[in-house]
């Protein structure tokens, strides 16, 4: 690329956009352009219709040429619309993209004002500012970076699967990391799922086993990532390998182990059946996990808690498979791209102490449901209570956790539709009522609004009002022994009781409970309320603010499984469209060390949001990867010897524009 | 911590025992306070209804006057009955948050020659013993643990609503760890704060008495041996109507209702007549918790 030297005389070029009449209707255009003809150093200002339209960029080349501009100043949109479009316009026409400047006089003139005249005004003192800028503009060069073709997946519920296998079908090497022992996240609780009542087992484990089986996916179950370093397109990735104290190469997972464990019972609380059944220190999370490899649970094995145990597991095991002394690993890889799938965590119900839940041994949360039902689970899909009866009357009470100032403000979006699949699948194991306690019922998907009706149909009681209580203090003596559930019949205007035997709380989704560690680890941000920000709500909904990071399913927001999988295929046609790009344009708009300025103080090392910035400490200087830039300018304001500049924003830029901004400004004195 | 006391007017009535328990605990404990000069009657939750200007002015004036006697700083006004705390900690946030409030309440404060300037701030004295005096130093001044006795604390309807300054507002639990550090069993039951009837068993008793029943029955089923009140009104209500609920509700409810700070004297040796426990109708068998040779410590 050329260097342009900067000898020359400034010789500007400005062109003022009509936007059809988002911008002529209020700004006097001509007035503009007219006004800026008589600033210094401008050569050329007109006005034309739609400048970022073909022609209106062949105006902006054909007159480089003919009157050997060496500024274009554009007075337009927002630079978030059309910046690239006019700095390639003047690439074309010969120039450094980079001498150009956007003025916008759309958002921030025309659309938020509606006295014309101050709004020319407006625009003139915005357009004199750019004018003056442009004079210190510098030529830059545009960097690449390659893109390392292989993608980390963090996290392997639905939508970590299916991006992964999107990715590695088309020929791409994955790393699925997931810290359970086993993936499949949440769906692999489920029994069945809405609005379709298919079997999630059915749909999900052929999707695990693929991916175990898959020669283009290496899959590292109870791992987690410790450490990402690098930028987009070179990410280096440090994984923690937690010893199962099993030889994943021997097991075959025939489970003998577990059957001759020394424990005839468990005693364990069992995680994948949310504390429902216990399991032994020995165990396999349930029959499908994928890998089909068993663990020991250090905290509940005696071999490891006195080291006196007669290892019975051991001599079950043929494949001597058994390694107590297996030691934590540590993996290092490299990536270019990642997709965050780490999905969510359920609303504790014990945040609402008014619903009963861990007082009352009959309140049970969803997730608990979802396992009791299962012909897997705990029960064997048998509906037992934890009092040993069968429930002859059910409350489901809706928005646990949810669309509540007390707790959060959020819909959570699936447990309307997964409180009617459990009222289905309740009503069809226990033939009892159900009633639903619900605000609004929101089932906005395909074919959701009919699965409403089908459970209407099914006589399943719908009352419209937010429940003020569970308990059991009984008025009449019908209530005694019961679960009651107080809650306005908001459609009749009255306080009902409802007695009943069983109590479903259908929790909210919430954002794991690390989110705010994942995001710092991988340098994203999160929404107010937690999950992880998406770059824009509408038009980038699984990229981050952080090249080369994708998010999908869950852990961006309240999502159901449809909705996660459409995410995880955007998320992988994402990694794959910088992946056969090979290669990133960075802007140039990054900060950078004078050297000789730079007393090695350390002020910017701790303050970068990005990490930046080292420290070379032979030459005791602070040093700036440009790829890691983001141009954020926090380091340049905090350096205490001024030693940081910034590509595009140096000192003389910033302050000839403000003056530019203020000439005409009458000034006050007190 | 310097605080200042607003007995209000039912301690001076009906709720003498509560007033009496409070000073000798206090005492006891060695926290200084003083009372209230000249303090009047807080208007009670009906004024506010009828004339809000008028009933802020009135309870004001006493948060004028703690002005007028401590004469810096932030005055802790320690309010026990739960309608007063709640007409008082309201005018105190009425004033706080509404200029206009303020701008009408000090004018006709201005006439009585007072002005409010915002440092008081109205304290329950659960509040007080448990998060300013704290529970691990109440222990260790237990000298007759109530081992075994079983306490259902009844908070009522007004200390943690609609201002949940010290709990939770639908399941608080500060007088439950205080039953805890006393020694005694906490009994866990869901209507804490649910309403005793407030005045209405003087006035529509039949709605009253059936509130009341329920919180009776329900704090007997589940074990509790006694309650426990931190409110004149709900102790009357709770004590006072037990054989009528009887009858006409056919119930067999029978358990002595007393104040928390009785309980917290028992248990620091303090005589029945300085906790005016002989004030109670119920009189709570607590002699096994006593001392040892079956006397009430000190009588
Ligand atoms: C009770 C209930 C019933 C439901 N029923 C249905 C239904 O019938 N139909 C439907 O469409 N939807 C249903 N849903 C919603 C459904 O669960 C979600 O849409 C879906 O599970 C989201 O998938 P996911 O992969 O994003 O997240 P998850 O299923 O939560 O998977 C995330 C995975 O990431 C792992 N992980 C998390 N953090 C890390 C980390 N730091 N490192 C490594 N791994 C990590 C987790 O261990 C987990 O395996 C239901 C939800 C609930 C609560
Ligand atoms: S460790 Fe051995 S016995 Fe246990 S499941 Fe694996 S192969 Fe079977
Ligand atoms: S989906 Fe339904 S139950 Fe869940 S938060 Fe939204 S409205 Fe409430």
């Amino acid at each position: 690329m050329h260097n342009y030297e900067q000898k020359e005389a400034v010789r500007i070029g400005f062109y003022i956009c009509h936007c059809g009449h988002n911008i002529a209707s209020i700004v006097d255009v001509k007035a503009v352009a007219e006004y800026v003809k008589s600033l210094p150093g401008v050569v050329v200002s007109c006005e034309y219709k739609y400048m970022c339209s073909d022609p209106g960029q062949e105006l902006i080349q054909k007159d480089i040429h003919e009157h050997s501009l060496n500024r274009i100043i554009v007075a337009s949109c927002s630079p978030l619309l059309h910046e690239h479009t006019f700095r390639t316009a003047v690439e074309k026409g010969g120039l450094n993209p980079y001498y150009f400047q956007m003025v916008n006089i759309r958002e921030d003139v025309s659309w938020v004002h509606t006295d014309a005249k101050a709004a020319t005004e407006k625009s003139k003192d915005l357009a004199r500012a750019a004018v003056q800028r442009v004079f210190h503009h510098k030529a830059l060069e545009t960097k690449h970076v390659k893109i390392h073709p292989d993608v980390l997946i963090v996290g392997g519920g639905i939508a970590g699967i299916h991006a992964a296998l999107t990715l590695a079908n088309s020929g791409k090497k994955v790393f699925l990391v997931e810290r359970q022992p086993t993936i499949g996240g949440h769906m692999a609780m489920f029994d069945k799922t809405f609005p379709t009542l298919d079997c999630a087992a059915c749909i999900l484990t052929p999707k695990m086993s693929q991916v175990k089986n898959h020669p283009n996916i290496t899959l590292w179950t109870y791992s987690e990532v410790t450490k990402v370093d690098g930028y987009v397109g070179n990410y280096k990735i440090t994984i923690k390998r937690k010893p199962r104290y099993i030889n994943e190469e021997l097991c075959v997972g025939c489970m003998d182990c577990i059957e001759k464990c020394v424990y005839k019972e468990g005693k364990t609380p069992d995680e994948f059946n949310v504390g429902l059944s216990k399991r032994k220190p020995v165990y396999i999370p349930f029959p499908q996990a994928t890998p089909q490899i068993v663990l020991i649970d250090p905290e509940a094995c005696i071999e490891f808690k006195s080291g006196r145990c007669k290892k019975t597991c051991v001599e079950a095991c043929d494949r001597k498979a058994i390694d107590f002394n297996q030691k934590e690993e540590m993996k290092e890889i490299e990536v270019g791209t990642i997709i965050l799938a780490t999905g969510y965590h359920t609303f504790d119900a014990k945040r609402v102490p008014f619903y009963g839940y861990g007082k009352y041994p009959n309140v049970y949360t969803s997730l608990e449901v979802e396992r009791l039902v299962n012909a897997s689970g705990p029960t064997g899909g048998e509906l037992i209570l934890r009092d040993g009866r069968h429930p002859k009357t059910v409350g489901i009470i809706h928005c646990v956790g949810s669309r509540d100032k007390n707790t959060n403000r959020w819909c959570s979006r699936t447990c309307c539709m997964y409180s009617l699949k459990l009222a289905h699948l309740l009503k069809e194991h226990t033939e009892a009522e159900v009633y639903n306690f619900y605000i609004d019922i929101r089932a906005a998907g395909k074919s959701y609004e009919e699965f409403y009706d089908k459970l209407l149909d099914e006589n399943v009681h719908f009352i419209r009002g937010r429940v003020a209580e569970v308990s059991d203090w009984a008025v009449r003596s019908s209530e005694e022994g019961k679960l009651i559930i107080r809650a306005e019949d908001t459609m009749i205007g009255i306080v009902r009781r409802i007695p009943v035997d069983m109590v479903v709380l259908a929790v909210g989704m919430e954002p794991q409970s690390d989110s705010q560690d994942v995001r710092r680890l991988f340098n994203i941000s999160c929404s107010t309320e937690g999950f992880f920000l998406e770059r824009h709500p509408k038009l980038a909904p699984v990229d981050t603010f952080t090249d080369g990071i994708f998010i999908a399913g869950a852990c961006q927001g309240p999502k159901d499984i449809p909705d996660s999988v459409a995410q995880a295929g955007a998320a992988a046609a994402q990694a794959l469209t910088l992946i056969d790009t090979g290669e990133i344009e960075l802007e140039p708009n990054t900060a950078f060390v004078v050297q000789d300025d730079c007393s090695g103080c350390r002020t910017c090392l701790t303050i970068c949001p990005y990490n930046a910035i080292s420290r070379d400490e032979a030459k005791q200087k602070a040093f700036i990867n440009e790829a890691l830039c983001k141009g954020c300018g926090t380091c340049v304001a905090a350096c205490p010897s001024g030693a940081i500049k910034q590509n595009l924003f140096e000192d003389e830029m910033i302050f000839s524009e403000i003056n530019g901004l203020l000439e005409n400004t009458p000034v006050v004195c007190c | 911590m310097k605080y200042l006391s607003y007995p209000g007017c039912s301690l001076r009535s009906t709720g003498r025992a509560y007033e009496e328990s409070i000073v000798a605990v206090f005492k006891a404990l060695e926290i200084e306070y003083e009372e209230l000069k000249d303090w009047n009657c807080c208007g009670a939750t009906s004024y506010v209804s009828i004339d809000e200007t008028d009933a802020f002015a009135l309870a004001a004036r006493n948060l004028a006057l703690a002005e007028l006697q401590v004469a810096e700083g932030t005055i802790n006004l320690i309010a026990p009955c739960s309608a007063c705390y709640l007409v008082l900690s309201k005018t105190e946030r009425y004033l706080e948050d509404y200029p206009d409030v303020r701008t009408n309440v000090n004018a006709k404060l201005d006439k009585a020659g007072l002005h409010y300037n915002g440092r008081v701030e109205v304290r329950h004295p659960l509040d007080v013993l448990v998060n300013d005096y704290g529970l691990e130093k109440i222990s260790k001044r237990v000298k007759y643990p109530l081992k075994g006795l079983k306490v259902a604390s009844y908070y009522g309807c007004q200390v943690v609503r609609p201002f949940a300054k010290f709990d939770h507002s639908h399941y608080p639990v500060t007088m439950d760890k205080l039953v805890q550090a006393l020694g005694a069993e906490p009994v866990d039951w869901p209507l804490k704060t649910r309403c005793c009837g407030g005045s209405l068993t003087g006035t529509t008793q039949e709605a009253g008495l059936r509130l009341n029943r329920l919180l009776l029955k329900e704090a007997q089923k589940r074990g509790a041996d006694i309650m426990l009140t931190c409110c004149p009104l709900c102790q009357h209500n709770l004590e006072c109507y037990q054989e009528r609920i009887n009858r006409i509700y056919q119930e067999e409810i029978d358990i002595p209702v007393a104040y928390f700070t009785q309980l917290i004297g028992v248990a620091l040796g303090l005589s029945e007549k300085e906790l005016g426990m002989q004030r109670l109708f119920k009189k709570p068998s607590l002699e096994k918790f006593m001392h040892p040779k079956g006397e009430m410590a000190h009588a």
